[in-house]
């Protein structure tokens, strides 16, 4: 069980850093809003004069960490599915659970590059001051807060076809993020939004990190890692029942 | 005489559906150590099902599937096969050896990865990625797959769809060199003469069941066939009424009956229809006669007049005929 999945992780990884697309989607994206919104605006007018460069640290971490799960895993697993692959993979004495822990391993190392270079970024450019209790706890929270957005790309990636599994991942990952405060602060986003926001998985992975940074304006750690946690189980749940619904459709 | 011994392969009662298609039907198969078997049928004949049944991807809606005596998603058994299937693409960014690497890790006694890569025949190439490969290239380095895991059965699923001959060629050297060292084989294939050349049991499908089992040489004694070709008065539903005529084909005014038994046929036809002219008798190719036994009703006619048509790539590729 674990030299495969050593080097399913191994190879999963060099498959997303061989990817330029996929680089320049999860690192590229959430980098640039944060230079924008968090260190080019850091101190101006337009924030009243507060340094955002840190709690956007968190939140964009978030939205970093969320697109690297999205998107490997729903974009790669309808992708693989598609072509064949997978059924192939399936074919070998490959052990599913490999499968899914080597690309949940891949993603949550690309997701550590991707915190790890904000984190940088807002030191270098922003001020930011992190412990290294701090930087642990923010990096650690984001991987492992990963997750559930893994198993949320799984089903995506059982449900949805080659093509339409991008956009499907947009039209999630895009609006949630928004609603769930990792762009702008939740408390200040619309009332009807926020009553939204606050059941979804984003806005509890943006609260952690915000938590570890000691930026939260009302820190839940519990509350959010249970609320991670039940998504996870919705999602995987999903996740088996898109799967068994594709298995029934295999003709040939 | 086959080897006697417990079969690796067994399928007993086994169908299958897909909403409404009936895939595989009432169909009994097995396999022993050694053989080398070719499954052949036209598109829809139920070939990719019953491999994909072998392999525990598709449990069917009936019957038993067994692989040396365990069920066939048993890792147990899956150690001990090596199968190529018809893979669309192949993710792009990884190289040959870092493929071959990762799928040797499932098996517990795999060759070295320069062994596999070598006895593919893909050592040239195998520190290039997939997405930079030719068709041929790839099949071979999908076979390398196929093969790392040492396995006993390797089962090739169309393996040389799309490949021109000399990549065929290249392939086919790759497969007889694992069945030197005793490996069984299951390949399905549209080429007759693929079949032929490289399987001791040839075993036809049409519509999800078996309609022949047996060596090449005996099936090739029961489907050959003349061609008795003629314009006549006579309609295509009397002419495929005679005794003897296995399929009915109309191309302008020419009729072309394929028949295992010429002599009777034509003393019919003259007997009928007076005014036949432009009668000629030829020896029908091994691939006319493969299909109208895999186009029509078994013993019965394909009496379309597409019946006994569409051999093409000036080879044996059989399509589907009217089913």
């Amino acid at each position: 069980m674990w030299k495969p999945l050593a080097l399913e992780t191994r190879y999963e990884l060099l498959k997303l850093v061989r990817l330029p697309v996929f680089a320049i989607m999860t690192l590229l994206f959430p980098l640039a809003f944060y230079l924008m919104f968090g260190v080019a605006l850091a101190g101006s007018r337009a924030t009243g004069g507060r340094n955002l460069a840190l709690p956007l640290l968190g939140t964009y971490g978030a939205f970093g960490v969320i697109g690297v799960a999205l998107f490997s895993f729903g974009v790669g697993v309808a992708v693989e599915r598609a072509q064949g692959w997978l059924l192939l993979k399936r074919a070998t004495p490959m052990r599913p659970l490999v499968y899914v822990l080597g690309k949940v391993g891949a993603s949550m190392a690309f997701c550590g590059l991707v915190v790890v270079t904000l984190v940088l970024c807002g030191t270098m450019f922003a001020g930011v001051r992190l412990t290294p209790q701090q930087l642990v706890a923010l990096v650690g929270s984001l991987m492992l807060g990963s997750i559930p957005f893994c198993a949320l790309g799984l089903a995506v990636g059982f449900a949805a076809g080659p093509n339409s599994a991008p956009a499907l991942v947009n039209v999630i990952h895009l609006p949630a993020a928004f609603a769930s405060g990792l762009w702008l602060p939740m408390e200040i986003l619309p009332n009807g939004i926020q009553a939204v926001g606050r059941w979804l998985p984003q806005a509890h992975l943006g609260q952690l990190a915000l938590t570890t940074i000691g930026q939260a304006p009302n820190p839940q750690p519990l509350w959010n890692a249970t609320m991670l946690a039940a998504w996870t189980v919705v999602a995987m749940a999903a996740a088996v029942l898109a799967f068994k619904r594709d298995e029934g459709k295999l003709y040939g | 005489m086959r080897n006697p011994t417990t079969p690796i392969a067994e399928l007993t009662g086994i169908s299958h559906r897909f909403g409404a298609t009936v895939a595989l039907d009432q169909l009994d198969f097995s396999l022993r150590a050694g053989e080398v078997v070719a499954l052949l049928g036209p598109n829809g004949a139920g070939k990719t099902t019953l491999v994909r049944v072998l392999m525990g991807l598709i449990r069917p809606s009936e019957g038993r599937a067994r692989m040396w005596g365990l069920p066939p998603a048993d890792p147990a058994a899956r150690r001990r096969v090596g199968v190529m299937l018809q893979v669309a693409r192949v993710p792009d960014t990884l190289t040959v050896r870092e493929h071959v690497h990762l799928f040797s890790s499932y098996y517990g006694t795999p060759v070295s990865v320069d062994d596999t890569l070598t006895a593919a025949g893909v050592a040239e190439f195998a520190n290039r990625r997939f997405g930079q490969l030719s068709g041929g290239q790839r099949q071979r380095a999908l076979f390398a797959l196929a093969i790392c895991g040492r396995p006993d059965l390797l089962v090739l699923d169309e393996p040389t769809v799309g490949l021109d001959v000399e990549a065929r060629g290249a392939f086919w050297s790759g497969v007889r060199g694992m069945i030197a060292r005793g490996c069984s084989i299951l390949l399905t294939t549209h080429y007759l003469e693929e079949a032929d050349a490289i399987a001791d049991r040839l075993v036809i499908l049409r519509q999800g069941k078996v309609i022949r089992d047996g060596a090449p040489q005996a099936i090739k004694r029961q489907i050959a066939a003349r061609k008795v070709t003629c314009t006549t008065s006579l309609e295509p539903h009397s002419l495929g009424a005679i005794y003897g005529v296995r399929s009915v084909a109309v191309a302008g005014d020419a009729v072309t009956l394929l028949t295992d038994d010429a002599e009777r046929v034509v003393r019919e036809l003259l007997a009928r229809d007076p005014g036949l002219r432009n009668l000629e008798v030829t020896g029908a190719r091994l691939d006319e006669a493969f299909l109208t036994l895999t186009g029509g009703q078994p013993g019965a006619l394909p009496l379309s007049p597409r019946g006994a048509t569409s051999s093409t790539e000036g080879g044996s590729r059989v399509e589907a005929v009217g089913a």
